[in-house]
C-alpha cells in the first residue's frame, strides 16, 4: 500500500522541532532514568524473595503463552494510544508545552528500549507488592516505550497541519472544543494514527520477546509468554522448541495480520482525507463479518451510542468566547517558563553526570565511545548492503504489480516477525563452524528490520507513475541510465523512509544481537549493544547509563546529520507529485 | 417564479450588522503591514451584499472578521446591538474549498453544526432532512464528499450553513471552485430561494473577484481596492431577479466596474497608474502569459486597443487572472490601461511579431527598466566580485514591505522573468542568485 507507506514517513518529517530544546531534553530524559535506577537500588533486596514462574518447554503450553504475549501488546497499546491522545494534543494546543514536549519526544525515541529495561523491571517491582503485576508492568513498559513516540509524534503532526478551512467550518459553527477534538481533530488523524499503531504493533513483537525473559544482575525475571520460551529452549540448547515457537509466532502474527491489522485499516480509510475519487479502498473479510453481523450489532450498540453521546456533548457553555484563538504573546511569561525549564534540565544533567561519575572513569568513557562507533560501522554497513541487495529486487517486483500484491504482504509480515527467535539459528551455526562473531553477529542487528526497505521499495515502485515509465522506454532509456535517472529518484523518498525505520530498529536489535547465548556458550562482538547488555546482566547502572547515553547521541546524531537531510531533500526534490 | 424588489424594504429597516473602523494589520519589522484599512459597511434585513476585490484585497479578511473567527486590530463588528468577540450565533459561513468533513456522510455533514447547538437528535434529523431537500440533495444523503462532485459538495455545504438558521449567510467565494456551468446553475437556484423567500436568512454577504457574478446576485456591491484592502466604492444594483446577463444595462453595469477598477483615484494624477517600487508586489505572471495577451491583443479584431471585460469574457479569464497580465503590461511599458481599456505601445506591437530570441532582448530592456526589484539584484551581481548572492538578501529586503507569502512570491516571479530574459540565474538547490549562464 504505497500512500500508507508515505504517511508513516510523516514520523520523521519533523520540520517543526525546535533544536536547541535538544541540549535541554537530554538531560530531563536521562534525569528520569536515574530515578529510575535509584529506585532499582533501594528494591533489589525484595526481589531475592520473587518466586520464578517456571517456562514449560511443552509445545502445548504455546498457544496459552501466545495469548499472554499478545494481551501484554495489547496492553502497550492501549497504553500508548492513551499516551498519545494526552501527549500529543498538549503539544499540538500549548505553544510552551510544545517547546519542550516535542524536543523530548524526539530524544525519546533515539533511546534503545532494551537498554533501560534493566531499571524498568526493578522500578516496577517495587511498585506493586503482587510482583508478578510488577514484572507484566515492567515487560508491558516497555513494549509501550518502543510503540508510543512515532505514534505520538503522528498525532500531534495531524493535529498540527489540520486544513484551515475546516478548523474554520468548526468555529463557524461553534463546535465546543471537546466537540471539535471528537469530530474533527480524531478523525482527521486517524489515518496516520491508525497506520502508525500497526507499524508499532509490528515492531513492538521484537521487544515483547526480548522483555519476557530478563536478567538484572542474579536475579532472572521471567514472564509466560513467548520470549520466555525461547529464552528457555536456547537456555536448554532444544532447536526442536525454537522451531515449535517460530511456528507459533507466525501463526499469532497471521491471525493478528487478518483479525486487527487488515480490519483496522480498512475501517481507517473513511477518514482518508484526499477527497479525490475511489481507488481501490482496503478491505477485510474480518471487518465485514463484524459489521454484517447482526447479533454483534445488537449487542454493541449501547456501547456504540453511549460513545456517540459522549462525542455529541458540549462540555462547555454555548456562549463561550474562548474560542478564539489567543494571540497574546506574554515575553515576561516566556522568558520565566523558559528559565525554569533550563534549571530544570541543568540541574538533571548535573545530577546525572554526578552519578554517571560515581561509576566510571574517563577510560569507560572512551571505551564505550569506542564500541559505539564499532555499532555505528555494523549499522551503517548493513543499511548499505541492505539497500545494495533489496532495492534492486523490490523495483523488480514492484514493477510487477501482481507478484507485488503477493509479496507485499509477505514482507509486512517479515518485517512484524520478531527477528530474535531466529538468533538461535545462527548462534548455532557460528558456534559449529566457529566463525569470527564480531562479523558474523552482525547481520543479525538488521535481520528483521531490513523489510522494512524491501516493504518502501516495492511500495514506491508500484506508485510510480506509468507515465514517466513509458516515456522511459520510448525516449529507449536502458541500465545504468534508467536506474540513475528514472526509477532511483522516484523511489528515493520511499528508500529513505524504510532506511530510517530499519536503521532504529538496528540500533535496538544491536542490545539483543552483539550477545547470544546457546545453552552455557556465549558468543560476544565488540560494540555499544554488547555493552549494554552485559553491564545489564552485571547490574552495573553507571555503567547502562552512560552506554544507554553514548548510543542515544550516536543515534540522534545519525538522525540529525544523515537521515534528516536526506529526507528533506527527497521532500523538496523528489517529490513526484 | 416570483419577482420582487427587495430595494424599498431594505432602505427601510435597520442594519442587523454594522462594521465599523475595521482595520487589520500584522508587524513587520519596524512598522506594520495593513491587509484592511479602516472598513466601514452595514448589512440590512432582505439585501445580498457583495465585496469586490482581488486577492490581496484583504476581502476575506473582512469575512472572516465578521464571522468572528478573526479578531480585527482595530474597530468593531456590531451584530444584533453587541460586538462580536467569537463565533457567533445566526452568522454562518459557506466556504470557497466547502470544508466538508470527508469522513461523514452528506447528511452528518448536514447535521454537524446543529449537533455543536446540543439539538435534540430527532430534531436535528428533521431539520437536516428539510434542509437537503430545499437544497435538492435528497438522495445523496448517505453518499460521502469525496463520492460528489464539486458542485454537489457546495450544495452540502449551503445545507449545512442554512440548517442551523442563521440570520446572516457569509459565502466566501462559494463558486470560484466550479465549473462555469455548475456554478451557474447553483447561482440561479439560490436566488430562487432567495427570491421566493423560502431561505431562513435574513441577508447574504458574499465575496467574489468575478465581476459579472456580483452584478448578477447583488443588491449592493462594495469595491475594494487593494494594499491595503479598503472599501474604494459602493454601487446600487436594481435590476430586479432573474437578472438577464445580455441586457444592455447589466453589461454597462459591468463594463463601468471594470473602468472602477482598473482606475486608481487614490495615486496619482487621474487614471494614471505609479510606477513599480523596489518593495513592490509582483504578480505570479508566466512570460507565456504576457507574450499571449499581447499578442491577442496586437490581433485583429483589436488591432491593439481592446475592451478588458470582452477580453475577459472571449479568454474566459477571471478579473484576478487578467487584471495582473494587464497592469504588468502597463508597468512594463507595452501597454496602457486607462478606463477598462487595454491600449498597446509600439513597443508591444512590433515585439509580438519578433522572434524568441529577440523578444527575449526586448523584454529583458524593458524589465531592467522598468522593475527596481530585477535591477537591484543585477546591480548587486554585478558588483559582487564573484558575481554570486544569496536568496535570503534580497527576501529580507522584500520583508520589510511585504508579508512573508508575498516576499517569496514577488521574489519568485522576478526569477521567472528574468530567466526569459536571461539577465541573470538562480539555483533553487542553493538558493543563490548568479550571473551565470548555465548553456555556455
Amino acid at each position: 500500500m504505497p500512500e500508507s507507506a508515505i504517511r508513516y514517513a510523516g514520523l520523521t518529517a519533523r520540520g517543526l522541532i525546535p533544536n536547541r530544546w535538544d541540549v535541554i531534553a537530554f538531560p530531563l530524559v536521562f534525569g528520569l532514568l536515574l530515578l529510575a535506577a535509584k529506585g532499582a537500588h533501594e528494591t533489589l533486596a525484595p526481589l531475592s524473595s520473587l518466586k520464578e514462574p517456571v517456562v514449560s518447554l511443552d509445545p502445548l503450553n504455546l498457544p496459552e503463552y501466545a495469548l499472554r504475549t499478545t494481551l501484554r501488546m495489547l496492553a502497550a497499546m492501549a497504553a500508548s494510544l492513551l499516551f498519545t491522545v494526552t501527549y500529543g494534543t498538549l503539544a499540538a494546543k500549548s505553544r510552551r508545552a510544545e517547546l519542550v514536549l516535542i524536543p523530548l519526544l524526539d530524544i525519546l525515541q533515539s533511546v534503545p528500549v532494551l537498554g533501560y529495561i534493566s531499571f524498568t523491571v526493578v522500578f516496577f517491582m517495587s511498585l506493586f507488592p503482587g510482583r508478578v503485576a510488577g514484572a507484566e508492568a515492567a515487560a508491558i513498559f516497555a513494549i509501550f516505550t518502543s510503540q508510543a513516540w512515532n505514534m505520538t509524534f503522528s498525532f500531534y503532526q495531524s493535529l498540527r497541519t489540520a486544513p484551515r478551512d475546516l478548523q474554520e467550518a468548526t468555529r463557524n459553527f461553534r463546535f465546543s472544543a471537546w466537540q471539535r477534538f471528537w469530530r474533527f481533530e480524531v478523525p482527521f488523524a486517524m489515518p496516520g494514527l491508525v497506520w502508525n499503531m500497526m507499524m508499532s504493533m509490528s515492531g513492538g513483537w521484537f521487544f515483547v520477546v526480548a522483555s519476557e525473559a530478563i536478567t538484572v544482575g542474579d536475579k532472572t525475571i521471567t514472564l509466560p509468554g513467548i520470549g520466555a520460551y525461547l529464552a528457555q529452549a536456547t537456555a536448554e540448547k532444544d532447536l526442536a522448541a525454537v522451531g515449535w515457537v517460530v511456528l507459533a509466532m507466525i501463526i499469532v502474527i497471521i491471525l493478528y495480520d487478518q483479525l486487527m491489522f487488515r480490519p483496522l485499516v480498512a475501517w481507517a480509510d473513511k477518514f482518508r482525507f484526499e477527497q479525490t475519487g475511489p481507488q481501490t479502498a482496503p478491505g477485510s473479510w474480518f471487518l465485514d463479518l463484524l459489521q454484517q453481523s447482526r447479533l454483534l450489532q445488537t449487542l454493541t450498540a449501547p456501547g456504540h451510542q453511549l460513545l456517540r453521546a459522549l462525542a455529541r456533548r458540549r462540555f462547555a457553555p454555548l456562549h463561550s468566547r474562548s474560542t478564539s484563538p489567543s494571540e497574546t504573546r506574554s515575553g515576561a511569561l516566556d522568558l520565566i517558563w523558559s528559565i525554569a525549564v533550563a534549571g530544570a534540565a541543568l540541574f538533571a544533567a548535573w545530577r546525572v553526570i554526578e552519578y554517571v561519575a560515581s561509576g566510571v572513569g574517563w577510560d569507560d568513557v572512551l571505551n564505550a565511545l569506542k564500541l559505539g562507533l564499532f555499532t555505528l560501522t555494523r549499522v551503517v554497513v548493513l543499511i548499505a548492503v541492505a539497500a545494495l541487495i533489496w532495492i534492486p529486487i523490490g523495483v523488480e517486483i514492484g514493477l510487477r504489480p501482481r507478484v507485488a500484491e503477493k509479496i507485499q504482504p509477505l514482507a509486512q509480515f517479515l518485517a512484524a516477525f520478531p527477528a530474535n527467535l531466529l538468533f538461535p539459528v545462527f548462534v548455532v551455526t557460528i558456534v559449529h563452524f566457529d566463525l569470527n562473531p564480531d562479523i558474523w553477529l552482525s547481520p543479525l542487528i538488521i535481520l528483521g528490520t531490513q523489510w522494512y526497505i524491501l516493504f518502501n521499495v516495492i511500495a514506491g515502485t508500484m506508485a510510480y507513475p506509468n507515465d514517466f515509465r513509458e516515456a522511459a522506454s520510448n525516449f529507449r532509456m536502458r541500465g545504468w541510465q534508467w536506474w540513475r535517472q528514472v526509477i532511483l529518484p522516484g523511489i528515493f523518498p520511499y528508500f529513505v523512509t524504510g532506511a530510517i525505520t530499519a536503521a532504529g530498529g538496528a540500533w535496538n536489535a544491536s542490545i539483543v544481537a552483539e550477545a547470544v547465548s546457546w545453552g552455557d556458550t556465549k558468543i560476544v562482538a565488540q560494540g555499544l549493544g554488547a555493552y549494554i547488555a552485559e553491564n545489564t546482566a552485571a547490574a552495573d547502572y553507571p555503567k547502562i547509563v552512560l552506554g544507554i547515553a553514548i548510543m542515544s547521541i550516536l543515534v540522534t546524531a545519525f538522525n540529525r546529520l544523515l537521515w534528516r537531510p536526506l529526507y528533506a531533500y527527497a521532500e523538496d526534490r523528489l517529490r513526484l507529485d | 417564479m416570483v419577482v420582487t424588489d427587495t430595494l424599498s424594504e431594505t432602505r427601510l429597516s435597520q442594519p442587523i450588522l454594522t462594521v465599523r473602523g475595521v482595520s487589520r494589520g500584522f508587524a513587520r519589522g519596524s512598522g506594520e503591514i495593513r491587509v484592511l484599512a479602516d472598513v466601514d459597511l452595514s448589512l440590512r434585513s432582505g439585501e445580498i451584499v457583495g465585496l469586490l476585490g482581488r486577492s490581496g484585497s484583504g476581502k476575506s479578511t473582512l469575512l472572516r472578521i465578521i464571522a468572528g473567527l478573526i479578531r480585527p486590530s482595530e474597530g468593531q463588528v456590531v451584530y444584533r446591538g453587541h460586538p462580536v468577540g467569537g463565533p457567533a450565533e445566526g452568522i454562518a459561513m459557506v466556504f470557497q474549498t466547502f470544508a466538508l468533513f470527508p469522513w461523514l456522510t452528506v447528511l452528518q455533514n448536514v447535521e454537524a453544526g446543529l449537533e455543536a447547538l446540543s439539538v435534540p437528535a430527532a430534531e436535528s434529523r428533521r431539520r437536516a432532512l428539510a434542509a437537503i431537500d430545499l437544497i435538492g440533495l435528497d438522495g445523496f444523503e448517505s453518499a460521502y464528499p469525496r463520492e460528489l462532485s464539486g458542485g454537489m459538495r457546495q450544495r452540502v455545504g449551503f445545507a449545512r450553513a442554512l440548517v442551523v438558521e442563521p440570520t446572516i449567510l457569509l459565502l466566501d467565494e462559494p463558486f470560484s471552485a466550479l465549473d462555469v456551468l455548475t456554478a451557474e446553475t447553483i447561482r440561479t437556484d439560490l436566488l430562487d430561494l432567495w427570491t421566493e423567500r423560502r431561505l431562513p436568512i435574513k441577508s447574504m454577504l458574499m465575496v467574489t473577484h468575478n465581476i459579472e457574478e456580483a452584478v448578477f446576485m447583488c443588491d449592493r456591491i462594495l469595491i475594494f481596492s487593494s494594499n491595503p484592502g479598503r472599501v474604494a466604492g459602493e454601487i446600487e444594483v436594481t435590476f430586479p431577479h432573474p437578472r438577464n446577463r445580455l441586457d444592455p444595462a447589466f453589461r454597462e453595469m459591468v463594463d463601468d466596474i471594470y473602468a472602477k477598477m482598473t482606475a486608481r483615484p487614490s495615486t496619482g494624477a487621474a487614471g494614471q497608474m505609479p510606477r513599480l517600487q523596489l518593495g513592490s508586489r509582483l504578480p505570479p505572471v508566466s512570460t507565456n502569459v504576457i507574450a499571449g495577451l499581447i499578442e491577442t491583443v496586437a490581433a485583429p479584431p483589436y488591432a491593439g486597443k481592446a475592451d478588458l471585460p470582452e477580453i475577459a469574457r472571449t479568454l474566459q479569464l477571471e478579473i484576478d487572472e487578467l487584471f495582473p497580465v494587464a497592469e504588468l503590461l502597463h508597468y512594463l511599458g507595452f501597454a496602457e490601461i486607462k478606463e477598462g481599456d487595454i491600449l498597446l505601445s509600439s513597443a508591444a506591437r512590433s515585439f509580438a511579431d519578433l522572434d524568441t530570441q529577440t523578444r527575449k532582448k526586448v523584454f529583458a530592456q524593458h524589465l531592467l527598466a522598468s522593475v527596481p526589484l530585477a535591477q537591484h539584484i543585477k546591480r548587486v551581481l554585478d558588483e559582487r566580485p564573484g558575481h554570486h548572492a544569496p536568496r535570503v538578501r534580497f527576501e529580507q529586503e522584500l520583508e520589510d514591505h511585504l508579508s512573508d507569502g508575498a516576499a517569496e512570491e514577488t521574489l519568485d516571479s522576478v526569477i521567472d522573468w528574468a530567466r526569459y530574459a536571461e539577465i541573470f540565474a538562480y539555483d533553487d538547490q542553493s538558493e543563490m542568485f548568479s550571473l551565470e549562464d548555465p548553456g555556455g
